[in-house]
């Protein structure tokens, strides 16, 4: 794991997790497995609080154990899932377009819990809507299982690994660790339940919210006396499904995007005839972007989407796109140029984009030093002299991929920590705030009247207003880039991904 | 290949054109600083994305991040002492629902260990529920086998282990209605054990065990 992809992955944890989970987290990250006393002294941290850090971590699917011999347990931790987390918001968003809010739900209540058994999600989930629904109605917990299972078929969701059911046949002591099992036919297998009410609303707390104190905890799960019908049976969300999703929505733009360009320049039609609808394919697979490839012409034309090299255009484009906007259009030209002829000398690259020698080289030079564009040596003599060697310009597409990808996560690991700057820096006026809009509402319910509410507004003076719409507007900027910087970590990883399973 | 060095005069063993500047013409001055830590770009950014979709994900995001703030996995780091302890604090502390993992699925060595075993009120509720066996008392039994296991003890406390080991096997099975009162019962946070209790804790001191005074008898009677 490099440098980068372990601060994020710290960023990540303490933000999600509080700083306990965060220091135990990234230590299994640089370390590799250990076992639990190891973890205990390497971090100075109290056993106990270690436990409790790695109970969190298993739970939310970061780290794993393993048993060794003499029944010594290990911990690893799992550095790309942690980076994952950063998605959340966008598989949280494509549910709701699949399934609507009940789909938006369930997967978000899976995210934040890491595994959930069947009932508890369903339930939740009823409850969450009801509070949403207009008085007096409320959500039935079947609507909310046929949605659950339309998401187990579709695999958006799936059955985390669990303890098998053995006879007691062993007869020697219990193993220091369950070894968990998992089967492909029983991964989207739902469990019969029979799931029948409704969702309750929260009775209105604003009185007892307010001030009340609990000192004592009231004891939780007096609700449900009755026993859980599915228990041990917990279920996440499948994210490679997730990911597969997002891979085809960016093929399908992509093309969409092609299919634009072409359509405009053939004569309108609106009924798209069967002749027509060949020439469109034919088109497609004729297109240097080779994403359809006519495999054959049983049954009229086999076409097939070629998804390996879909993802490496879709990469190049990544590239191409940056490399416009750090150094211009004309460095753009040129990276197009030696991308599209694989190697060229310098002379040829002058030539061939029509820039003057010196602009050429010093452009030449600014992408070979940022690492875009690398150098391949082809000696003429056996003794590599450089007077009698070719040195020609070449784009080596996986690894500047690699490169890029590494330059995101550093993006976004500076991304985070201003935003955590600017929060902090604005801690003393945002706890005002709060403050203030605590009391308006706590005012407003026991219904005060207009003049006493402007009264408390004024509390916060006009320039401090500015400075929170600064911070907000700032803070939802490095958000959004956040999310974005991720998709293009999405891009880079699956062309990446796809590559390696083809050496 | 140590080329011949020109008496004197350098000669360059390629072609110097090729590099992009010809001999004898000013270089740019040597730098002697790092770079600038925000260098000025000629070109801005591109603007954010816009959108629907974009403007939903950025306000889920935020949602997000204070939901996980107020989830039971997020553990606060204990605070040091305040130089004035505040009366209010103790009333403010924010409400945070109690999570208790499914022991079954995690290693044995991640369960908690209690210093004061708790009688009384919570087993009774265990028995209570009509089952014979309860995870409370396998929790107990493995306590007190690793406990057992550490002082390292002769016969007596094999036996008792392959008794508990037994009895815990018995336990486990058909165990899984108990799962939720038992997790009741086995408090995380051991602070709030101590608030709960109507015992005092002064009964029960560091490094005692409820049922450990019997076993030093008998370790005794074995001498």
């Amino acid at each position: 794991m490099t440098q980068a992809e372990i601060k994020l992955c710290s960023l990540l944890l303490q933000e999600h997790f509080g700083e306990i989970v965060e220091k135990i987290g990234v230590h299994l990250i640089r370390t590799g497995s250990q076992p639990l006393r190891v973890i205990a002294h390497d971090t100075g941290t109290s056993l106990d609080q270690v436990k409790k850090a790695l109970c969190v971590l298993i739970q939310h699917n970061l780290v794993i154990y393993q048993v060794h011999k003499r029944g010594v347990v290990e911990y690893e931790a799992q550095c790309s899932r942690v980076l994952r987390m950063l998605r959340y918001p966008r598989y949280i968003y494509t549910a709701k377009t699949l399934y609507s809010d009940t789909g938006e739900l369930i997967v978000e209540e899976l995210l934040l819990n890491g595994k959930m058994t069947m009932s508890a999600v369903v339930k939740k989930v009823a409850d969450r809507l009801t509070e949403t629904m207009e008085d007096g109605k409320t959500m039935d917990y079947s609507e909310v299982s046929n949605t659950f299972v339309r998401l187990a078929d579709t695999h958006f969701v799936q059955r985390c690994p669990w303890v098998p059911v053995t006879e007691n046949s062993d007869p020697g002591p219990p193993p220091p660790a369950p070894i968990l099992i998992i089967s492909e036919k029983d991964m989207y297998l739902v469990p019969k339940l029979s799931l029948i009410g409704k969702g309750k609303r929260r009775r209105s707390s604003d009185e007892d919210a307010a001030g009340e104190p609990k000192a004592k905890r009231p004891k939780h799960g007096t609700d449900n006396k009755e026993p859980i019908p599915d228990d041990g049976i917990y279920w996440q969300a499948n994210l490679d499904r997730f990911h597969q999703h997002f891979r085809d929505q960016a093929i399908v733009s992509a093309v969409a995007n092609r299919m634009d360009q072409i359509f405009r320049s053939l004569p309108v039609g609106y009924n798209i005839s069967k002749q027509v609808l060949d020439q469109y394919l034919t088109l497609l697979a004729d297109d240097p972007l080779e994403f359809v490839g006519k495999s054959g012409d049983s049954g009229g034309g086999m076409y097939v989407i070629n998804l390996h090299k879909a993802l490496g255009s879709l990469a190049t484009a990544t590239l191409e796109s940056v490399v416009q906007e750090r150094f211009g259009s004309r460095c753009a030209r040129i990276f197009r140029l030696v991308l599209q002829k694989k190697h060229l000398e310098q002379k040829q690259v002058e030539d061939f984009a029509m820039i003057p020698a010196k602009e050429a080289k010093d452009m030449l030079y600014k992408m070979l030093s940022e690492n875009f564009i690398s150098l391949q040596e082809i000696p003429k003599t056996p003794d590599h002299a450089p007077s009698r060697t070719f040195y020609l310009y070449t784009v080596n597409i996986l690894s500047a991929a690699r490169m890029l990808l590494h330059r995101c996560y550093k993006s976004i690991a500076n991304l985070i920590e201003r935003r955590q700057f600017e929060t902090k820096e604005n801690k003393r006026l945002l706890e005002k705030s709060q403050r203030v809009e605590a009391i308006i509402a706590s005012m407003q319910a026991t219904g005060a009247e207009d003049a006493q509410l402007q009264e408390i507004e004024e509390m916060i003076t006009a320039p401090e207003r500015q400075q929170l719409e600064t911070l907000k507007r700032n803070v939802n900027k490095l958000d959004a880039s956040e999310i974005q910087v991720d998709e293009t970590i999405f891009l880079l990883e699956s062309y990446i991904e796809s590559t390696m399973k083809r050496q | 290949m140590a080329g011949n060095k020109g008496r004197g005069r350098a000669a360059y063993t390629f072609n110097i054109e090729a590099v992009g500047f010809g001999r004898g013409e000013k270089l740019p001055d040597v730098v002697l600083k790092p770079p600038p830590l925000f260098p000025d770009t000629d070109y801005k950014p591109v603007p954010l994305k816009a959108g629907e979709g974009e403007e939903y994900m950025l306000a889920l995001k935020q949602e997000l991040r204070e939901t996980m703030k107020r989830m039971p996995y997020y553990l606060e780091t204990p605070e040091e002492k305040q130089d004035i302890e505040r009366y209010s604090k103790r009333y403010m502390k924010v409400y945070k629902e109690e999570w208790i993992p499914d022991w079954r699925r995690l290693p044995r060595e991640m369960m908690p260990r209690k210093k004061c075993k708790k009688a009384g009120p919570k087993s009774q509720k265990a028995k209570a529920t009509g089952k014979g066996a309860s995870l409370t008392n396998t929790a107990d039994v493995l306590k007190k086998i690793e406990e057992l296991e550490k002082r390292g003890d002769g016969e007596k406390s094999d036996e008792e282990n392959e008794e508990k080991e037994g009895s815990k096997e018995k336990n486990k099975e058909g165990d899984d209605d108990e799962d939720d009162d038992a997790a009741e019962q086995e408090e995380y946070d051991e602070e709030e054990q101590e608030e709960e209790n109507d015992y005092i804790n002064s009964y029960f001191e560091d490094g005692d065990d409820f049922g450990a005074d019997s076993d030093d008898n008998m370790d005794e009677a074995t001498y």
